[in-house]
């Protein structure tokens, strides 16, 4: 199952990101994951929330922003959990385009996102290896 | 086959052209004299006098008329004739400040009409042909000029107005069009529609294209040519003048035949205002040579060109002007390379950006920097870095070759170039040079 990610375009120049953090915090939104890929015109903000919608209400007016598919799978907090997700996924040459990680609140979950070339297949593979991934509800249920 | 609209006239020596132009002149400066009181001063302040107007040769005695004039005079300043013998206004987009509104009477429309009817007839144009005009109508003189050229020849028109691609194409099948008017840019978007709908170009009845009404390429040419199956002539005009069919191509493909017994054309140093000769490079300057409702006299266009008197293998006398190779008011050498916006701005709509875009030029250590600003757009982003870096990538590339200089590419947010009049501000040049 995947969950959506919101990415937003942000000008690589200082306060952007703090003025887009600045919008959300205003509407009640809150940030489960972030990551920022940058060059030297701009920046990437990739986001994972609480409320979608809201989160698009309020930063589209003047922000593009995009939702995208991406993986978000469960592991235990210990050394070579994630290799064993990339290694099934090397081994189906399957691409990952960028990862970044989160920790759950309980003590010894961990969150990766994957963003994929291949969803659909990636989806099936993990699903067959019984690794669990979170969709949408578990993020919005999680947080409240 | 019909070779020509008016052969008369249109392969008339050059001895016979002058000869008509001398003619006409005499009497449209005295006109212009007599019912433009604008000119007249003018005229006055320059010492000028119809008298003094004898053939064409004394046209570069007359007072230039610009676009500054022409919005000091708006709305009837330069009406020629009352409004009751006007049957017709058009009017440009005006995106910088006031409109131009010109008006028209029946002789104008006719003279206009026959000068489109020159352009279809060039282009293989007769009575059996079908006509597509996809130029939009309304105040814009595209559609009116190149419908009333048709109807001239004969041809069975087709009066699409712009947009609606879908229906266009759905026309464009059925009732067979052979020959499409338009600007090059949505004839290139027809090609690629086509062919997004599983047609080749062979499927089509297409045979020519008659576009313009703004810069393309050769390679633009090349592209339309190849993806339609047809011939693409390029045509030329402004509201100021009539419209199009001021000038029009020929089959030869190596400019556009200027139609000289209605428009007397001149090329000037933009700077000093001196006649240039045949052959170099400078501003088109246009005088009226019949017209009633609004005549005008040595009219600066901004449009760089070069005339050419070279033989045509088509036949036609008349003088040839290149494609605009840009204006006189923008254009900047960057590294020593010429570079026009409207080229800038040319490529950016042929990669599918938008024309929110913001041109800057600076001198670092005795080098030139030439930096492109473009609004990111929904259809650009990506969540991808790889996938932006490509596309800035791509345009590079395409700037590169059509400029010959490559400029950095940098996205920048939507609604963030700076805007005056609700216009973008499109150059900003830091150097000193001046």
């Amino acid at each position: 199952m995947a969950i959506t990610q919101l990415s937003a375009f942000l000008e690589n120049t200082s306060g952007t990101l703090c003025d887009a953090l600045t919008t959300l915090t205003e509407a009640g939104v809150n940030i489960r994951a972030l990551s920022v890929a940058d060059t030297k015109d701009f920046g990437i903000l990739r986001i994972i929330v609480s409320d979608i919608e809201k989160t698009k209400a309020a930063l589209s007016n003047d922000t593009l922003v995009k939702e995208t598919p991406v993986i978000a799978v469960k592991m235990n907090d210990k050394t070579g959990a994630l290799k064993e997700v990339l290694s099934i996924f090397k081994a189906e040459k399957i691409n990952v385009e960028y990862v970044y990680a989160f920790t759950g609140s309980a003590q010894g979950d961990a969150y990766v996102v994957l963003r994929v070339d291949e969803l659909e297949k990636a989806e099936t593979i993990l699903a067959q290896n019984n690794i669990k991934t979170l969709n949408d509800s578990d993020i919005t249920d999680y947080l409240k | 086959m019909k070779r020509y609209y008016q052969p008369e006239v249109e392969t008339a020596s050059y001895e016979e052209i002058r000869q008509i132009q001398n003619e006409k002149i005499v009497k449209q400066v005295r006109y212009v004299y007599e019912n433009v009181p604008y000119y007249r001063n003018l005229m006055e302040k320059k010492g000028v006098t119809p008298d003094d107007i004898k053939s064409v040769d004394d046209i570069k005695k007359l007072p230039f008329l610009s676009k500054d004039d022409l919005r000091e005079a708006y709305p009837y300043g330069l009406l020629g004739t009352d409004l009751k013998n006007c049957v017709r206004i058009q009017s440009t987009s005006g995106t910088t400040g006031k409109r131009v509104v010109a008006f028209y009477t029946q002789k104008d429309i006719d003279m206009w009409e026959e000068c489109c009817a020159r352009a279809i007839v060039a282009a293989g144009g007769t009575e059996e042909d079908v006509v597509q005009v996809c130029y939009g109508y309304g105040l814009f003189t595209g559609g009116p000029g190149l419908n009333g050229g048709s109807h001239k020849v004969g041809c069975l028109t087709l009066p699409m107005s712009s947009g609606n691609t879908d229906r266009q194409i759905q026309f464009m099948m059925d009732l067979q069009s052979t020959i499409l008017c338009c600007t090059p840019s949505y004839a290139a978007y027809i090609g690629e529609s086509l062919a997004e709908q599983g047609y080749k170009p062979e499927d089509n009845k297409l045979k020519a294209g008659i576009f313009g009404a703004e810069p393309w390429t050769e390679e633009m040419r090349q592209e339309i040519e190849k993806s339609l199956g047809i011939k693409a002539y390029d045509i030329y005009g402004l509201t100021e003048t009539s419209g199009p069919g001021v000038a029009f191509e020929c089959e030869e493909q190596t400019g556009m035949h200027i139609n000289e017994d209605h428009f007397y054309a001149e090329v000037i140093d933009p700077k000093t205002g001196e006649v240039l000769p045949d052959g170099e490079k400078g501003e088109l300057v246009f005088t009226s040579l019949d017209k009633e409702g609004f005549p005008l006299l040595r009219y600066r266009t901004k449009d760089i060109c070069i005339l050419s008197r070279k033989k045509c293998s088509c036949g036609r006398t008349h003088v040839k002007m290149t494609k605009p190779l840009g204006r006189s008011d923008d254009m900047m050498i960057i590294r020593g390379v010429n570079v026009f916006p409207s080229q800038i701005e040319a490529v950016l709509l042929k990669e599918g950006y938008p024309p929110n875009y913001q041109i800057v030029v600076d001198r670092v250590n005795n080098s030139d920097t030439f930096d492109i600003y473009v609004e990111c757009t929904p259809a650009m982003f990506s969540d991808i870095i790889a996938d932006m870096q490509a596309k800035e990538k791509k345009l590079n590339l395409a700037m590169r070759s059509m400029l010959g200089i490559g400029p950095k590419i940098h996205l920048v947010a939507p609604k963030t170039i700076a805007r005056s009049e609700g216009k973008a501000v499109r150059v900003i040049d830091k150097r000193k040079l001046h």
